[in-house]
């Protein structure tokens, strides 16, 4: 059953669905019902209207909206104030607390592929056998991803906060003597963007190694007892056969992991309470909602998230253009 | 991209079993070490709250000793509290029913059919992946007001069936696709219809990838927090991870009690998450069968 295979192969074509598929998947989608004539636009619309009406509703709209509501000094309210043209958008980018936001962000996108995905990959590849309590592994390993994360978030605080868990360990192992000693997990202002890399690294990993053991599953067995046998350690069937052919697998996580480092927000704003120490940790989404939610500053906050949408967008396309073309050649060099 | 000689690398050229064992037993620890990693913190917060909060400060890692139960009690005995359970078990059931229906629906012809504009419309869904709900946040509370939805659960479920649908729809997809074409012309020779074929034939070859999404649907929803921020706050549909911030607020002077709270409002989604993980399992073998 090769369904995650079939399922990322579909996924290659996130955009533009006219690029060729990928390795793995059937080519059956070229070849349906070519003799039907299309009489069927009333079933058509029946199948798909609903979900078009409520997605153009819901999620178009708003995002069209937002673009408009950026140009005005909206404070909330019934009517949108004054248009102010691209006045928010100058002072966004001229806002201090947005512009390390924006590092933060970027931080966090680099630290979660080089952190999660070497580790995730090691650990999928070695757990990609015939291991017994498989299942009940798999299970404990994807728990931290089901938590919500403000859960997650708020059980990570009381561990780590300047009196809580670990610091309270510490002193009863006579690390330290009063909590004043102690680290300041979540208040060191050097530490606390590691410990949130951590504490993100905890809850994340998790869905890189699901993927990545559903999408070993897709790799024939048999291609890899045949190298075996000719003789291949296990690391260069891993090398040359097993990654290669995770190939679609991988990019697709790391699609998903960058986008989700754009737009973190539960998490942080919980574990930080609202970024502190001094907007250390701020994340450009925590910008968008502190501004709008107690600033008032709807607008503003508005043309922030545009922004935040921009970068999302620009990160998307660059990765399909450039890493997802690219792997797929290799993806399909490597199949054949 | 020089083949490695591992003789050379491993040193004592072992034969293969051995390395094979070798690399059996890695894969018990590495699998071990990652379970443990895992589920260690959570457990240790599920077992603490069944302590004071003298004995948690006078011992943090020390195990129940007696056992106490008011922290859960005081908790379950909470009104406020199931009123959440309820509100997040009402609203996350409505957004997977939703998310399911519109989703498989709409796959069926953009899977299947052939028709002008297919491609387009498809792009139109998955461009949906690239919208964060921040950018759409706040704006969606001004149309949300228009429709008098902020504080009612409608308010909630509509914007998270729509922005479930893009991804539900990028997976329905290639496993709608993946239904031969034979079925379908056997289908048609029995005389059912392609809406037919679609209620008889689609929805049963197609449910393990149809409770795929739906998992992630309703642990999307039941997890949710920047939505239901904006529009149930404060409202009788206020949901958990809502209390879950409120309550941490509350009563940050009692861990112990946090302990209780955070380990109720885990529970049903892990309890959900592993019920269905074999449900997933069981489905995907029944569809080779299918």
């Amino acid at each position: 059953m090769t369904v995650s295979r079939e399922a990322s192969g579909g996924d290659t074509d996130l955009v533009g669905g006219a690029q060729a598929p990928s390795a793995g998947s059937r080519p059956a989608s070229a070849k349906t019902s070519q003799k039907r004539r299309p009489r069927h636009w009333g079933e058509i619309a029946i199948f798909v209207g609903p979900a078009l009406l409520v997605f153009s509703a819901f999620v178009i709209l708003p995002v069209v909206l937002a673009g408009y509501v950026s140009f005005f000094n909206w404070d909330g309210g019934g009517d949108l104030g004054n248009f102010v043209g691209f006045d928010n958008y100058t002072r966004v980018l001229d806002d201090g607390v947005f512009i390390s936001s924006m590092k933060n962000n970027a931080f966090i996108v680099v630290m979660s592929l080089v952190i999660q995905g070497p580790f995730a990959l090691g650990i999928a590849l070695l757990m990609n056998r015939k291991l017994r309590f498989r299942a009940g592994f798999r299970t404990m390993i994807f728990v931290p991803y089901v938590l919500s994360e403000v859960v997650a978030g708020a059980m990570w605080r009381l561990i780590l906060d300047q009196r809580g868990i670990l610091n309270s360990l510490m002193i009863q192992w006579g690390i330290f003597d009063t909590p004043a000693d102690a680290i300041g997990w979540l208040s060191d202002q050097k530490l606390v963007m590691w410990v949130m890399i951590f504490v993100l690294t905890w809850k994340y990993v998790g869905l890189a190694i699901i993927l990545f053991l559903a999408g070993l599953q897709g790799v024939p067995e048999d291609l890899l007892e045949a190298a075996q046998i000719d003789g291949a350690s296990w690391w260069q069937v891993q090398r040359r056969i097993t990654i290669p052919l995770l190939g679609p697998t991988i990019r697709v996580w790391m699609f998903l992991s960058i986008i989700g480092s754009i737009q973190l927000f539960d998490m942080a704003r919980l574990l930080t309470n609202n970024g502190a120490p001094f907007d250390t940790t701020f994340t450009m989404a925590m910008f968008v909602i502190d501004r709008a939610v107690t600033g008032r500053q709807y607008g503003y906050a508005t043309a922030a998230a545009v922004i935040l949408f921009a970068i999302s967008l620009t990160a998307a396309l660059l990765f399909m253009r450039f890493v997802m073309r690219r792997d797929n050649e290799t993806a399909e060099k490597g199949a054949v | 991209m020089t083949a490695i000689d591992t003789r050379t690398e491993s040193g004592s050229a072992p034969g293969r079993k051995k390395k094979l064992s070798d690399v059996g037993a890695a894969a018990y620890f590495v699998a071990i070490l990652a379970a443990g990693f895992s589920i260690v913190p959570v457990l240790y917060i599920m077992y603490s709250a069944f302590r004071t909060n003298g004995q948690l400060s006078a011992s943090p890692a020390g195990l129940p000793d007696p056992f106490v139960w008011s922290n859960y009690s005081q908790v379950l005995g909470d009104s406020a509290f199931w009123q959440m359970m309820f509100a997040s078990t009402i609203i996350a059931l409505a957004t997977t029913i939703g998310v399911v229906f519109l989703g498989v629906m709409a796959a069926y012809p953009l899977a299947r059919y052939k028709f002008p504009g297919r491609e387009g419309l498809y792009t139109y869904f998955t461009a949906g992946l690239l919208f964060p709900i921040t950018v759409a946040a706040l704006p969606l509370y001004l149309i949300l007001l228009e429709l008098k939805l902020p504080g009612t659960p409608w308010g909630l479920v509509l914007p998270q069936v729509a922005f479930q649908l893009p991804v539900t729809i990028v997976i329905l997809r290639p496993f709608v696709q993946a239904i031969p074409r034979e079925l379908e012309e056997a289908a048609a020779i029995d005389g059912a219809g392609r809406v037919q074929f679609f209620f008889k034939i689609l929805l049963r070859l197609t449910t393990p990838a149809l409770v795929t999404v739906g998992v992630l649907a309703f642990v999307g929803s039941w997890n949710a927090y920047l939505l239901p921020l904006l529009v149930v706050q404060g409202s009788d549909w206020t949901t958990l991870p809502l209390g879950v911030a409120r309550f941490q607020s509350d009563h940050s002077q009692d861990t112990a009690l946090i302990l209780a709270f955070l380990s109720l409002a885990m529970l049903p989604a892990i309890l959900f998450f592993t019920m269905m993980e074999r449900k997933i399992v069981s489905g995907l073998s029944g569809a080779v069968k299918g």
